[in-house]
């Protein structure tokens, strides 16, 4: 890939500490959200984080985002060391990387009209834009495909695509360079899914964005991503570009997760071979040793157990040489 | 083919009444079921399939609400019925599970309590430790491992997949004829929906129940279903068999919705397929058919789209019923090919 | 074994009390409980000793000699440190305290919490007095207005939107905008010197004469009850409606459990477990002094007690009701986080 990185995390980990009741007493646990990662962002993609519930992809969305600091490991935006900045640099960050939510319903103020939810940004910044605050709200909403003169309407006045484009203007005011999107559809209804997704296809284009786009459903990643992160259990276990990992995934999570997307196509299951995997996604606090997915797995030996496999080059016949795996016996290998 | 339907929905009519004015929730809505089939109700937020399903057995709350039709359960009128007729028929021969397996369960007795109570209510005079004996096989039907330990643990300390599987081992209890699915997996990873949709299809094979499956997912439809019925507007505008829905949808609704999921499921980068618009409000529904304001095919032409609310009628040539005015002539020409 | 399947509304898992009981969630918050008493104290100690009011000046009237009030103050002790005084006081609610010495020593036993020289008592003693009045006060009107603020607020979300229900919406929100010095003198003058129904209230100890004390607290139990009761309806009523919501009660009724079985196990169970703890607390600041209602039916109760310590700057009485009042809430806050746990198996209990 030829661009340059924009982005960078390297090694990041984010534990929480679990079970704490009170001053005094120590955490039971840690709940290891992120353990580990290395991820890098180039200038105008999108980079996919797809993964279930519990997997640390939200957790790694924020800590991207500077919303929350690592407890180790350092994030780079263009070169430059992000990872503890405060105070007044962390407010000129906030004006490259902003965020979309998942729920447009609970993400905006309900009494503050659309046009200080879009402005809102800019006012903290303290910054006034070239002809005054108003055109310029008016010009991003216009670009996000709201009518401008919805300006003095209040949130609950739209619909939730409606909303989420709401949500999308006020991550534009600053000019960002990277959008953490967290879910930013998955709370919508199928046909305007599609809708916010061209839009910010069409953003990207227009603008030169560059997207951390998190999602749990692989279709919507697929469209939008040019590499895809796997995560399970604060692990990156599979990056790769859509093309290959969904022709033929590597990791045995990779290719269990994407035969359990239903496709709107009757009968199909049956060629693709689903593999349902058994059990539940173990408790992040104090996981397994070796492989984590290792207990859900079908391919699993003793060394799963015993060593965590390292997230290598797939070498694999089918992929693209820059795809990497966390497997001991990946899928389709030579 | 004639034999009498489990299930037989007709007419159903349900509003309610807002201090924003009347909301037609569902407007003459008519499908039936029989055992041993799974029917799809497929529709996006505010299309009525919710509160249709709510309907049958009369869960919509009381007070707002006014229905009309009727609703026959093996030849019974459930919309006629008095309470302790329907609390015979819920959870007995109807039962229903909800979307959310977090909110589902009552957090403050066991699971186990939870299950025996739905035991117990239709088999009065059981005593404590037979229904036991019936909830802890129940539970290890659904799969939950151990579940001599787990049955006397609060819902909480079981993970959403896990609450799900007790949900309907609540709600299969006592072997229902039917069983109304409202959204069962949509609060799940897609791995625990897999699981979940294999269960349900596993015990149905076992026990000849009839599913009715309240989804907003085209996939999961096509994996799941016999026949679907699609929903917009709070009416029916096509009911077919899953195999003709997907290979040749016969309302511009299915066709946009088929288009926009295909789309996403296939493409490479590159634009989507959309449907323009947003849904209808139900407090506000337009005079002829719902979706004529977002519908690629009805022009100025054709002035019946926005003046006479279409009747599901039959296709020619196929086996689907569709409420759509233009069908016969442009809609048809259309085939799957147009949808990749 | 598991629980009853038949079991009753709100029945208490004493199974579970006894395992919550020897678990270091209770050790945890009784120890907490200590500690945030210890730190009241302190803070009201010193926030009585740092006003700019002479004690000693103010043990004796306006002719006083100075050579008294100097005695006096050596016999308080606040002639003393600060520090000093307040671990004289502290040591004094364990040990007792010896004011003075010789002929005119006199002894507050443990508890003491100091010597009111305006009305020559130990506090503890006035305390002691006040304290049963303001007892049969709270509890009398608690129970009342629970049953009252619990009972409408089913009944009005029961009947969401109809006649029962705005009814209790209008009574409810002049219920709570009206302010129990207005209220309670409206009921004296009315039910007392208009219609003359009850003779004015005198007060007497149940044990004495009942019937005095009866037609004292009836009219202070009512007018608290009753606007108390309006709050607890509009939590009752909100808490229900929401319950009813919940998909577990939804899921509930598509079982065939019959309405009454619902509203007990899913509906009241869920919707009344938050008011319980409210309630425990405001029960106890109750008990800490009914100030308002105490005075305008003038019953010698710690309210009333704590009024007049302030308008004839009784500071030793003031710092004992104070820390009196604050004991409650502080226990309240305990005992309720307990029952709380007990009642919400969510709570984590380690």
């Amino acid at each position: 890939m030829s661009s340059e990185v924009l982005l960078e995390g390297k090694n990041l980990v984010k534990h929480f500490p679990h079970g704490t009741k009170g001053l005094m007493s120590k955490p039971d646990g840690l709940v290891q959200a992120v353990d580990g990662l290395n991820i890098v962002l180039r200038k105008g993609q999108t980079l996919g984080i797809v993964g279930e519930s519990g997997c640390g992809k939200s957790t790694l969305a924020r800590v991207l985002a500077r919303l929350i600091e690592p407890t180790s490991g350092s994030i780079f935006l263009e070169g430059q060391d992000i990872t503890h900045v405060g105070g007044k640099d962390l407010q000129l960050l906030r004006r490259d990387i902003q965020m979309i939510f998942q729920d447009p319903f609970s993400s905006l103020n309900p009494r503050h009209s659309v046009g200080e939810i879009i402005a809102s940004p800019l006012r903290i910044q303290k910054i006034v834009p070239k002809g005054g605050e108003k055109p310029r709200v008016q010009e991003l909403m216009d670009l996000v495909g709201l009518n401008p003169e919805h300006y003095n309407r209040y949130p609950h006045e739209f619909s939730g695509g409606q909303r989420q484009r709401i949500g999308i203007a006020r991550a534009l005011a600053l000019n960002p360079k990277v959008i953490v999107a967290d879910e930013p559809v998955s709370a919508l209804d199928v046909s305007i899914q599609a809708q916010i997704l061209n839009l910010l296809e069409q953003l990207q284009h227009d603008l030169g964005l560059s997207y951390v786009f998190i999602a749990h459903d692989l279709s919507v990643v697929r469209h939008i991503a040019d590499e895809v992160a796997v995560m399970y259990l604060g692990k990156i276990v599979e990056l790769a570009q859509p093309a290959g990992l969904y022709s033929s995934p590597a990791h045995p999570y990779s290719k269990a997760l994407l035969s359990a997307v239903p496709l709107a196509e009757p009968r199909s299951t049956h060629m693709r071979g689903r593999i349902v995997l058994e059990g539940d996604v173990p408790s992040p606090i104090n996981p397994p040793i070796g492989c984590r997915f290792a207990a859900r797995c079908w391919k699993a030996q003793d060394i799963c157990r015993a060593q965590e496999p390292p997230l290598g080059p797939a070498k694999s016949l089918l992929k693209p040489e820059d795809s990497l795996v966390a497997c001991h016996f990946p899928e389709n290998s030579n | 083919m004639e034999s009498t339907p489990l299930l037989s929905v007709n007419n159903l009519s349900v509003e309610f009444s807002t201090p924003d004015g009347i909301v037609h929730a569902v407007n003459d809505v008519s499908f039936s079921i029989e055992a041993g089939k799974t029917l799809g109700i497929v529709g996006e937020s505010g299309s009525g399939k919710s509160v249709t399903a709510s309907s049958i057995l009369k869960l919509n709350s009381g007070v707002t609400a006014s229905t009309s039709g009727s609703i026959l359960f093996k030849g019974d009128n459930i919309l006629g019925a008095d309470d302790k007729k329907i609390r015979q028929l819920r959870g007995s021969e109807i039962a229903m599970i909800f979307q959310d397996p977090l909110s589902a369960l009552n957090p403050y007795y066991t699971v186990g309590h939870q299950i025996i109570e739905a035991y117990k209510v239709h088999h009065r005079g059981v005593k404590k430790p037979e229904a036991r004996k019936v909830a802890l096989e129940m539970l290890r039907r659904v799969g939950i491992p151990n579940p001599e330990a787990r049955i006397d643990e609060f819902p909480h300390q079981f993970s959403g997949g896990m609450r799900q599987r007790i949900v309907i081992a609540t709600a299969l209890i006592n072997s229902p004829k039917l069983l109304i699915a409202d959204e069962p997996t949509t609060a799940l990873d897609v791995t625990v929906q897999a699981q979940i949709l294999d269960l349900m299809k596993d015990i149905q094979k076992e026990n000849g129940m009839a599913i009715i499956l309240i989804t907003h997912d085209l996939g999961v439809v096509a994996e799941t279903c016999d026949d679907v019925a699609v929903m917009y507007g709070g009416r029916i505008v096509e009911k077919t068999s899953v195999n003709e829905l997907f290979t040749t949808p016969t309302h511009p609704y299915s066709f946009g919705l088929l288009g926009a999921v295909r789309s996403l499921d296939k493409s490479a980068r590159g634009s989507l397929r959309t449907i323009a618009g947003a849904p209808p409000s139900l407090l506000h529904l337009p005079s002829g058919c719902s979706f004529m304001p977002r519908c690629v095919f009805a022009n100025d032409g054709h002035s019946k789209c926005s003046s006479i609310v279409p009747e599901l009628e039959l296709v020619p040539s196929t086996h689907s019923l569709s409420a759509c005015h233009l069908r016969k002539d442009a809609l048809l020409k259309l085939t799957t090919k147009d949808l990749l | 074994m598991s629980a009853a399947v038949d079991t009753p509304f709100f029945y208490f898992p004493v199974a579970r009390l006894l395992r919550i009981a020897l678990t270091r969630f209770i050790v945890r918050r009784i120890f907490f409980a200590l500690v945030l008493l210890a730190a009241v104290s302190l803070f009201t100690y010193l926030l009585f000793a740092l006003l700019p009011t002479d004690p000693a000046a103010l043990t004796c009237g306006k002719n006083c000699k100075p050579e008294l009030i100097a005695a006096n103050r050596v016999r308080l002790g606040y002639d003393k440190p600060i520090y000093e005084q307040y671990w004289q006081f502290v040591r004094g609610i364990f040990a007792g305290r010896t004011y003075g010495s010789g002929d005119i020593a006199f002894k507050c036993p443990a508890p003491s919490l100091g010597y009111s020289f305006n009305q020559h008592e130990c506090v503890s003693t006035l305390i002691g007095k006040t304290f049963p009045v303001t007892a049969y006060l709270s509890l009398g009107s608690f129970v009342l207005w629970m049953l009252l603020g619990v009972g409408t607020g089913i009944i009005a979300a029961l009947h969401r939107g109809k006649w029962q229900d705005r009814l209790t919406s209008l009574v409810t929100s002049i219920g709570v905008s009206l302010p129990t010095f207005y209220v309670g003198l409206l009921v004296l003058f009315s039910v007392v010197i208009w219609l003359q129904w009850l003779p004015f209230p005198h007060y007497a100890s149940p044990t004495d004469n009942l019937h005095d004390f009866l037609t004292a607290m009836i009219l202070p139990w009512i007018t608290l009850a009753v606007l108390s009761a309006a709050s607890y309806t509009r939590l009752t009523r909100n808490g229900v409606l929401e319950a009813m919501n919940e998909d577990f009660v939804r899921f509930g009724v598509a079982k065939g459990l019959k309405n009454r079985t619902v509203m007990r196990k899913y509906v009241l169970r869920a919707a009344l477990i938050p008011i319980v703890t409210i309630a425990g607390l405001d029960f106890a600041a109750l008990l800490g002094g009914a100030i308002v209602t105490e005075s305008v039916f003038s019953l010698p109760g710690m309210g009333r007690l704590a009024i007049r310590s302030v308008t004839d700057s009784d500071l030793p009485v003031l710092v004992g009701t104070t820390l009196v009042a604050a004991v409650f809430i502080v226990m309240a806050n305990a005992i309720v986080d307990i029952i709380y746990g007990v009642l919400d198996p969510r709570v984590r209990l380690k």
